[in-house]
C-alpha cells in the first residue's frame, strides 16, 4: 500500500498502514548514517545509544500503539542482561544464545506481569507496571545470581556463531546495529499489520473495538510481551556490549529514562524512539561529569516536553514535512 | 517469652517499626488519593515534597532558630504554597489531556527538585535532633517504647481520621466528593471548583510534608528519602484502591505492619512482600481492597 497521491483524499485518510515513502527515506538515511558511524564516534557510545533506542522503541510500541505508559520497563531491559550475563558467564553460553536466552526470560516476565497489568488502564497501569518494577529490583538485589550491588561483571563477548569474534569492537558494533536494525524493522512490521490496526482500534475506543468481536485484551496482552521482549533483547546485547549486567538497569530511574526517550523523540511515531534515545544517551554523556545535574537536566526536558512540546523532536518534523515518520 | 518462637521483645518491636512505617505509608496515600480523587493525577512530586518537609523542619532550625513545633504547622503551610504554585502555573494546563501527562510531568518535577537537593547536599543525611519533650521512652513491661515513635503513631493516625472526617462527614467533603464525581454540575451551582482543586493540591502536598517534618528525626533528613518510599506508597495505593480515604489510612497502617511481621519471620521478603499482596489483591480485586469498581 503507498500513500495516496490525491492530497485531499490522504488528508482525511488516518496514519496509512504499510510502508510509506517517508518511512523508507527515512529508514535509508538512518541506516547509512549507523553504518558510516564508527568511523567518526566512538562505537562504544554508538552501542550504547543503539541498545537504548531499540528498548525505546519496545517501549514505544506499548504507550504510541496501545496507548498504556508502562513505567516499568526496566524489568525487561535488566533481567534479560541478567539472563545474558548469566547464561555467558557460569554457563558458558555462546552469545548468540546467550542473547536468546536472556531475551526469551524477558518474555516469560512479560507474559506474567502483563497478564497482571494488562486488566487496568492508564494511570493504574502506570502504577502497577512501576510496583512490579521495584518487586524484581529488591529480588535483583537480594538474590545470589545478580551478584546484588556488583551485578555480573566481566561477561565474555565470545564468538558469535562460533565465526565472528566479538572481541573486535568494530566486529561487535555491526552485530549489535543488525541487532537494532532486525528489531527496528520487526516492530514496524508488526504496528503496521493488521495486528497493530487492531491496537490503534482498542487504543482509540476500546469498547467498539470489543463490540466489533475482537478479544481487546488478548491483543493487548500480544502487544505487552512484544514490547517486553524487545526491551529484553535491548537489555541482553547490553549486557554484552558492557560485559556487566547491573542494577542501575532494573532500578525505576532505567524505567523513567526509556520514557524520557520515547516522549521527546515523539510518542507513537516510528523513529522518535531512536532520536530520543541518542538525543539522551549523548546529554547524559556529557552531562556525567556534572552529577546530580543530570538529573535536573532530565526533569527540565520532561516539564518542557509535556508543557510544550508534547508531539516530540520528530512528531514535530513530521508536521512540519507533512509527513508521518 | 517466646511467640511462634520468636520472642516478644523482637516482635513488638518490629510492630512498632511496622506501625511508624505504616503512619508514613497512610499519610502519604491518604495525600496522594485525595489529590487524585479530584486531580484525577498521580502526583509522582509526592516523595520530592515529602523530602521538601523534612527539609523545611532542617531549614527552620537551622536558619531561623524555630523548633520542631513550629515546622511542624509551618513546614507544611511552605511546602503547600510552593505545591500551590506549580499546580496554578503547570499542572492546571494538562486537565484537559490524556492524565498520563500529569504523571510525566509531576515525575518531571520530583527529578528537578530530587537533583537540585542532592546537588546542594549530597545523598548523606543530615541530622534533626529530636525535641526535647519527646525524648526518652518508657517501659512497657513487654517492650520499650521511644516516645517521639509513639507520639508519631498517634499524631498521623489523628490527622489522617480528622481528614477522613473532613471529606466523609462535613459540608466543605460533601462538596469535594461531588466534584470528584461531577466538576461541570458543581461549577454550575456557583462553587468555585477550580479554587477548590487549586486548594486541594495544596492539601495534599501539605500532607506529604506533614509526614516528612515527622520524618525528620527518625529518620536523616536525606534529599533522596523520598524517592523509593513513593513507590511503594503507589502500591499501598494500588491496594487501598485510588481515591478511596479510610482505604488508604486502613492499608497504610496495616501494610506497615505486615512489613514488620515479615521482617521477623522472613526477613528476605521484607521488601517486596508489598508488592506480592499488590499482585494477589489485583488478581482477586482489581479495583483494589477498598476501591470501587469502575
Amino acid at each position: 500500500m503507498s500513500a495516496t497521491t490525491d492530497p485531499y483524499v490522504g488528508a482525511t485518510l488516518p496514519a496509512v498502514a504499510g510502508v510509506s515513502p517517508p518511512h523508507v527515506v527515512a529508514f535509508l538515511i538512518m541506516t547509512a548514517a549507523l553504518v558510516a558511524a564508527p568511523f567518526f564516534v566512538y562505537p562504544v557510545f554508538l552501542m550504547k545509544a543503539l541498545c537504548f533506542a531499540l528498548f525505546a522503541c519496545a517501549f514505544n510500541l506499548l504507550i504510541g500503539y496501545v496507548g498504556l505508559l508502562s513505567f516499568g520497563h526496566a524489568v525487561f531491559l535488566g533481567s534479560a542482561g541478567y539472563g545474558a550475563a548469566h547464561s555467558a558467564k557460569v554457563w558458558g553460553f555462546p552469545p548468540e544464545l546467550a542473547i536468546l536466552f536472556g531475551t526469551a526470560a524477558a518474555t516469560v516476565l512479560g507474559v506474567v506481569v502483563g497478564a497482571l497489568a494488562i486488566r487496568s488502564k492508564g494511570i493504574y497501569f502506570a502504577n502497577i507496571t512501576l510496583a512490579f518494577a521495584q518487586m524484581v529490583y529488591f529480588f535483583s538485589l537480594q538474590a545470589a545470581f545478580t551478584g546484588g550491588e556488583d551485578g555480573i561483571q566481566s561477561v565474555p563477548r565470545g564468538t558469535l556463531l562460533g565465526v565472528l569474534n566479538l572481541k573486535d569492537t568494530l566486529t561487535l558494533y555491526f552485530v549489535v546495529l543488525a541487532i537494532f536494525l532486525l528489531g527496528f524493522l520487526l516492530i514496524f512490521r508488526a504496528i503496521h499489520s493488521p495486528f497493530g490496526q487492531v491496537l490503534k482500534a482498542i487504543r482509540e475506543n476500546e469498547p467498539r473495538a470489543i463490540s466489533l468481536g475482537y478479544r481487546a485484551e488478548q491483543y493487548k496482552l500480544l502487544a505487552f510481551v512484544l514490547s517486553a521482549t524487545f526491551a529484553g533483547l535491548a537489555g541482553a546485547t547490553k549486557a554484552l556490549v558492557f560485559q556487566l549486567a547491573s542494577l542501575t538497569d532494573v532500578h525505576w530511574t532505567m524505567s523513567g529514562e526509556v520514557v524520557l526517550m520515547t516522549l521527546l523523540g515523539g510518542l507513537g511515531t516510528v523513529f522518535g524512539p531512536v532520536v530520543g534515545a541518542f538525543i539522551v544517551v549523548t546529554l547524559e554523556n556529557y552531562l556525567a561529569q556534572l552529577g546530580a545535574w543530570v538529573t535536573v537536566v532530565q526533569g527540565v526536558i520532561f516539564v518542557i516536553c509535556v508543557l510544550t512540546f508534547r508531539r516530540g523532536v520528530v512528531g514535530e518534523l513530521g508536521n512540519l514535512l507533512r509527513k508521518s515518520l | 517469652m517466646t511467640i511462634f518462637g520468636v520472642p516478644t521483645q523482637a516482635l513488638f518491636g518490629q510492630l512498632l517499626i511496622g506501625l511508624i512505617n505504616g503512619a508514613f505509608y497512610a499519610l502519604l496515600s491518604l495525600g496522594l488519593s485525595v489529590i487524585f480523587g479530584l486531580l484525577n493525577i498521580i502526583n509522582f512530586t509526592h516523595g520530592a515534597q515529602y523530602m521538601m518537609g523534612a527539609f523545611a523542619a532542617y531549614f527552620l532550625l537551622n536558619w531561623a532558630g524555630l523548633g520542631y513545633w513550629w515546622a511542624l504547622l509551618v513546614a507544611p503551610v511552605a511546602v503547600a504554597i510552593t505545591g500551590i504554585a506549580l499546580e496554578r502555573t503547570t499542572l492546571k494546563r494538562l486537565y484537559q489531556l490524556d492524565h498520563l501527562y500529569g504523571l510525566l510531568l509531576t515525575f518531571g518535577f520530583a527529578l528537578i527538585i530530587q537533583g537540585l537537593f542532592r546537588h546542594q547536599y549530597g545523598s548523606s543525611g543530615l541530622p534533626y535532633a529530636m525535641p526535647a519533650e519527646l525524648a526518652g521512652g518508657r517501659n512497657l513491661g513487654f517492650m520499650f517504647l521511644p516516645n517521639y515513635r509513639a507520639w508519631v503513631i498517634v499524631f498521623s493516625l489523628a490527622v489522617c481520621l480528622t481528614t477522613w472526617y473532613v471529606i466523609e462527614r462535613t459540608r466543605l467533603g460533601s462538596y469535594l466528593r461531588a466534584a470528584t464525581e461531577n466538576p461541570s454540575l458543581v461549577q454550575a451551582f456557583g462553587i468555585n471548583v477550580p479554587r477548590m482543586i487549586t486548594l486541594t493540591y495544596g492539601f495534599g502536598v501539605g500532607l506529604a510534608a506533614l509526614a516528612g517534618v515527622l520524618a525528620a528525626p527518625i529518620y536523616q533528613v536525606n534529599p533522596l528519602m523520598g524517592a523509593d518510599l513513593i513507590i511503594v506508597v503507589f502500591a499501598v495505593v494500588v491496594i487501598g484502591g485510588l481515591g478511596s480515604i479510610m482505604g488508604s489510612i486502613v492499608t497504610g497502617f496495616g501494610l506497615g505492619v505486615v512489613e514488620g511481621f515479615t521482617k521477623v519471620f522472613y526477613p528476605e521478603a521484607s521488601n517486596t512482600v508489598i508488592f506480592v499482596i499488590m499482585a494477589v489483591v489485583l488478581l482477586l480485586r482489581p479495583a483494589g481492597l477498598f476501591g470501587r469498581a469502575s
